[in-house]
């Protein structure tokens, strides 16, 4: 919302300076886009007179001017085809800074070919007010030399633009902005002229309201003006330069008359050329299918949820949009009717979006525009156009009743404190919504408030609580500290957010690094990861590469390592903790710690060799995470069923029974090629949701830790087993055969060659025997061997290799 | 006796002289060892007088010590001469670079979400979180949204596929309607920040469709707008880490919060760097206010007697001011350098008895 310093004051009698406006209007509520203050960046600028324009001795194009500033004669070199002895330009002394020159900076004192020149004459391009830079500006003869240009040329109102809450319909005119203002302590509010203007004759145009019962308030109430004899003219200067600071182009006085009245009052209103009409108007839906060709030279098909003004004939506008270019006015209009009507803040909402029009009248019907303006809007119309066009108006006509929301809100006055947190006396906040046009009164020691018919935002006690204190200023509202109902703060984290920093750091410290990436992705890449329903596909996604929601994050750490090794760097490793996404329910939302690596497991190095990364790396990353959130890790199982985005034969889950902890392995290489990933890539999921919670009543305690006194032995064994055997199988014999001594089982090399048979291989395993009450003799040590031998050949069907 | 004199007096010279560990080996097989010479002299005492046994003994005595304490300091000498040759032998070169073991990096959005956390956890906050696939009522209907209210326009919600009834679900455009299933799930007090992902159907230099929010609400008999002060004022100073931060806060319009408040931090841009603390600018970090008592109702709670307060901020917006991140964008791109260089150690979780 745009207006001048100079409009504001129409509406508010102050003294104050621009500045403390402007600050005042965001402390509140109205908050400050931006203030332009053309005169304080034209101040160098002064009105100069040239003395003496000659032909310079060295180049036919420029001039040599004797200018005279009113303070001295200064010589100027000018490039300017209108530089004439006798002109008065706007002169900018050397060291001043030219907004729109091509030599950007400050103007510096110089020799143009040979002859000194003290600084510039400027086109409208170098003061920043067109592009025009043909010649140099020229102003008129009585304009006194050596003044500050900025008033001459018509720029010294300051333009304030403000950022207007949806809930503030008042404050999109200016009228309402001064009114808070006013309220704020900044000046007093001046009223305009709503007095009825008696009509000199009764209108050939009527109004009609055709609307089903169920829709009446679409249009609850309009009412109309006709006009004859008017002269559509160009608007008088002050109106056009008060377009033109906002933005808006000045047309013909009716048209700007209806923009400068929404913009002043915050009313919109709409003339028709009466002679195009066809008969009466009516407020009625649209047909389906029915058009118009409206003001902004666009047609639109209407649909039946759509009110539109109409004739005998045809749509001539779309109700609180926008007006029809058939019948609008032009230079030749000589017979007006006026339009001021109210409308469904809901319906014309949705009328704009659905034609995608964004109208002034649009945006302040939709956030409430007074009711009470129907009444008031045609009178102020009325005495614009006869001021500025002439003629005579007719008697009002009006269709429907004009709403009266008559509502009045009790404010208890010390809410202002249990609520808002500032003692307040209770004059005070009466004062304030007096201010506001509040209708305020007493009762029973609370304070009771007629909410005046320009607030429709304002519904309940709370509403008032705000107003009292936007008025007297948040500032002042003493801030006081938030107690604790406890000694200390309680954990503020679930276990399962704990997860999610564990799984996190324990990614971290093995040199993985996070990323956060969309929970959306293309839906072709979603297919490599089990696909998804259609229930998680956008309906309005913002590019068809970001069209599903993920089924895994896997997808897009593959995405992101590609991207890296675009840029040459192939060995990613990189983790995402975050949702996935199986239906759309809250339930179907997994946690998931995913990670990949790619291409080699380090830099090359002058004594570690990098090797490819493998499913042993994507394994130990679940283990670390597992571990790190506290899953049961020995107990774990490892099967070799991961889903089809793994290689087959290079994956495994981790699980505990049908509980599935993690997926991990190396990708398929069908999805690498799809992602363009070069080398190889291990990636694992863990589902922190599947890791069993701990058991409450073991609580924070360890068991008690037994230290033996006696020294571990280690005895070697290496089988032969089928290729097919899992090392943990044989680990998990092996530990079997004497669960009392043995503490660990660690497998140290696998084998298979020369030496062993086709379609086998060798295991080797240490196993630690920790003696419990006595050092163990070697025929105990021999006996045990040959048990874990036993029991290893019969669960594997292998031999001890000797 | 002059004899032993000399041949003191030859194997210590003799071992002084000598210049390796086996030369001394030598020195002392032939002074000292089981056929040397002045072992052989001890046999000799056998033959003696006691009296002449008695003196020659002892000179004999002193002699084999004086040449057994050369012969052991020299060992000493030279053992010490080979460990240094030895030493020097050893050299490596110590500017190679080490065995290679990064450690990764936390990215910025986490490392912020833990030090919000950290700051509210203090203040007695909870961490609550919600789904990101919502319904309608929870992301605007119970938050005061109808569906033609303006402010519902101005967010570009993504839609999933309408239902067989009619309705559609959604990403949720903001955190606020974790408050809403709190509230519907848990009695006042309530004092809980909901960090989290967050969609609107917005792509350019300042918007992404996928960004953070953090939210928090508290709900009582008694906290009023001060304590929103209050509360927001040591958040802002604790994170930046600016005891004398200006926090100001201006009133503004939010369909969920009455009275509404918008949050602007003090700061500077001297030399083009935006610098945050007491300067001449300010910068609007976070949306606040009263929750609205319609929205407690639409929850089941009951707004005569429970009320509270309500706020919400971006945490890319925060991190990037805090950690002077230019591009919102870059957040989502997982560019190595890029989170080598943002990203954080993990050394530690943040706290506030630790610094920030």
């Amino acid at each position: 919302m745009k207006f001048t310093l100079s409009w504001l004051k129409d509406h508010l009698e102050t003294e104050a300076p621009v500045r403390e406006i402007a600050d005042k209007l965001t402390m509140i509520g109205l908050e400050l886009e931006a203030l332009e203050d053309r005169a304080a960046e034209l101040a160098p600028f002064t009105v100069a007179y040239v003395k003496e324009a000659k032909q310079h001795p060295d180049a036919d194009r420029l001039s040599v001017c004797i200018v005279d500033t009113g303070n001295e004669e200064v010589q100027v070199v000018c490039g300017a085809p209108n530089a004439r002895t006798g002109m008065k330009g706007v002169f900018a002394a050397s060291g001043s800074y030219i907004p729109g020159s091509i030599h950007t900076g400050v103007l510096k004192k110089t020799k143009i070919r040979g002859v000194e020149s003290n600084g510039m004459l400027l086109s409208e391009r170098e003061v920043g007010i067109s592009d025009e830079h043909e010649g140099i500006i020229e102003l008129p003869e009585d304009a006194p030399l050596g003044a500050p240009v900025a008033g001459i040329l018509g720029l010294d109102d300051p333009v304030i633009d403000i950022a207007i809450t949806p809930n503030r319909g008042d404050c999109l005119g200016v009228h309402g902005v001064a009114r808070d203002l006013a309220a704020a302590g900044l000046g007093k509010l001046r009223p305009f002229d709503q007095a009825p203007l008696p009509g000199a004759f009764k209108s050939p145009v009527e109004w009609r309201i055709d609307l089903p019962e169920d829709k009446a308030a679409a249009c609850p109430f309009v009412v109309g003006r006709y006009f004859r004899n008017v002269e559509n003219r160009p608007s008088p200067k002050w109106l056009q330069d008060r377009l033109r600071a906002i933005g808006l182009r000045p047309i013909s006085a009716l048209v700007d008359i209806t923009n400068y009245v929404t913009f002043d009052l915050g009313r919109p209103l709409h003339v028709f050329d009466a002679k195009k009409l066809k008969g009466d108007l009516t407020m009625r839906l649209a047909e389906a299918g029915e058009g118009v060709l409206a003001l902004d030279g666009k047609a639109y098909t209407l649909d039946p949820e759509m009110v539109v003004i109409a004739d005998k004939a045809a749509v001539q506008g779309i109700g609180g949009v926008m007006g029809g270019e058939l019948s609008g006015c032009t230079e030749t209009t000589t017979e007006v009717f006026l339009e001021v009507a109210l409308f469904d803040p809901v319906r014309v909402a949705a009328t704009g979006r659905r034609l995608g029009i964004i109208s002034d009248a649009r945006y302040r019907f939709e956030r409430g525009v007074d009711p009470q303006s129907a009444v008031w809007g045609a009178e102020v119309a009325a005495r614009l156009i006869l001021d500025l066009c002439g003629g005579e108006a007719s008697e009002p006509v009006s269709a429907g009743t004009l709403p009266k929301p008559k509502r009045e809100i009790a404010l208890r006055p010390e809410r202002a404190r249990t609520l808002g947190g500032l003692d307040l006396p209770a004059e005070r906040q009466r004062a304030i919504l007096a201010d506001l046009g509040f209708e305020v009164a007493e009762k029973d020691g609370q304070i009771t408030a007629g909410v005046p018919t320009w607030r429709p935002d304002v519904e309940g006690e709370a509403d008032l609580v705000e107003e009292v204190l936007r008025i007297h200023g948040f500032e002042h509202i003493p801030q006081a500290p938030l107690t604790l109902d406890t000694t200390l703060p309680l954990p503020a984290i679930s276990l399962r957010q704990r997860r999610v920093a564990a799984a996190r750091t324990a990614l971290a410290w093995r040199g993985m690094n996070e990323a956060v990436t969309y929970s959306f992705l293309a839906g072709a890449q979603a297919d490599l990861f089990g696909g998804i329903p259609d229930a998680l596909r956008l309906a309005n996604p913002i590019s068809s590469d970001l069209d599903v929601m993920r089924p895994s994050i896997l997808p897009n750490l593959a995405a992101a390592a590609a991207r890296n090794a675009d840029r040459g760097l192939g060995d990613a490793a990189l983790f995402e903790v975050g949702p996935q996404y199986r239906d759309d329910t809250p339930e179907g939302e997994d946690l998931v710690a995913a990670a990949l690596r790619a291409g080699q497991s380090g830099p090359r190095h002058w004594d570690v060799r990098p090797r490819p990364v493998d499913a042993f790396d994507a394994k130990g990353d679940a283990l670390a995470v597992l571990e790190a959130c506290g899953a049961p890790v020995a107990n774990l199982q490892v099967t070799a069923d991961a889903p089809a985005w793994y290689h087959p034969g290079r994956s495994g889950v981790l699980r505990l029974g049908p509980n599935v902890l993690a997926n991990f392995g190396e990708l398929n290489p069908r999805v690498l090629r799809a992602f363009g990933l070069r080398g190889p890539a291990a990636a694992v999921e863990i589902f922190l949701q599947h890791i069993p919670e701990p058991k409450a009543k073991s609580g924070k305690q360890r068991p008690a830790l037994e230290l033996s006194p006696l020294h571990p032995v280690e005895r070697d064994f290496a089988f032969a087993v089928d290729e097919a055997v899992p090392a943990e199988k044989l680990i998990r014999a092996a530990k079997g055969a004497e669960k009392a001594l043995i503490t660990n089982v660690e497998v140290f090399d696998t084998y298979a060659g020369k030496g062993i048979e086709d379609g086998k291989k060798s295991l080797a395993i240490a196993v630690t025997l920790q003696p419990r009450e006595k050092t163990l003799t070697d025929p105990e040590i021999e006996a045990i061997a040959k048990r874990i031998v036993a029991s290893v050949e019969k669960a594997t069907g292998g031999t001890l290799r000797t | 006796m002059e004899d032993l004199d000399k041949l003191q007096t030859h194997f210590v010279e003799a071992t002084a002289a000598a210049t390796s560990l086996d030369m001394l080996e030598v020195i002392r097989v032939d002074a000292l060892g089981k056929k040397g010479q002045i072992t052989g002299l001890m046999k000799t005492l056998g033959g003696l007088e006691p009296e002449a046994r008695k003196a020659a003994g002892q000179a004999l005595n002193a002699a084999k010590e004086a040449v057994a304490e050369a012969i052991e300091e020299r060992k000493l000498a030279l053992q010490d001469a080979d460990l240094d040759h030895r030493l020097e032998a050893e050299r490596i070169d110590v500017s190679l670079p080490a065995r290679p073991a990064e450690v990764g990096h936390i990215h910025p959005i986490s490392q912020t979400v833990e030090e919000i956390v950290a700051i509210f956890g203090e203040m007695g906050f909870s961490v609550a979180e919600g789904p990101h696939i919502e319904d309608d009522f929870h992301n605007f209907a119970a938050l005061n949204i109808p569906p033609e209210h303006p402010a519902r326009q101005e967010q570009d919600t993504f839609y999933l596929p309408e239902r067989a009834d009619g309705t559609r679900r959604l990403l949720r455009t903001h955190t606020s309607p974790v408050q809403i299933r709190h509230m519907q799930a848990h009695e006042p007090p309530i004092r809980i920040i909901v960090p989290g992902r967050t969609f609107r159907a917005d792509y350019d230099a300042t918007h992404s469709p996928m960004f953070h929010q953090v939210e928090g609400l508290v709900v009582d008999e008694t906290t009023h707008l001060g304590h929103l002060k209050g509360t927001l004022i040591e958040f802002c100073r604790a994170f930046f880490m600016v005891d004398d931060l200006p926090v100001r806060f201006r009133p503004s319009y939010f369909p969920f919060t009455e009275p509404s408040a918008e949050v602007d931090i003090g700061c500077s841009h001297e030399g083009g760097v935006l610098k945050i603390g007491a300067g001449e600018d300010w910068l609007e970090i976070l949306g606040s206010g009263m929750v609205h008592p319609k929205v407690l109702e639409n929850c089941g709670i009951d707004s005569t007697r429970y009320q509270g307060y309500a706020f919400g901020m971006g945490i890319e917006r925060l991190a990037m001011l805090k950690y002077g991140i230019p591009d919102l964008r870059t957040f989502f791109d997982s560019d190595l350098r890029w989170l080598r260089h943002y990203g954080f150690v993990p050394l530690e979780a943040p706290s506030l008895v630790r610094g920030l």
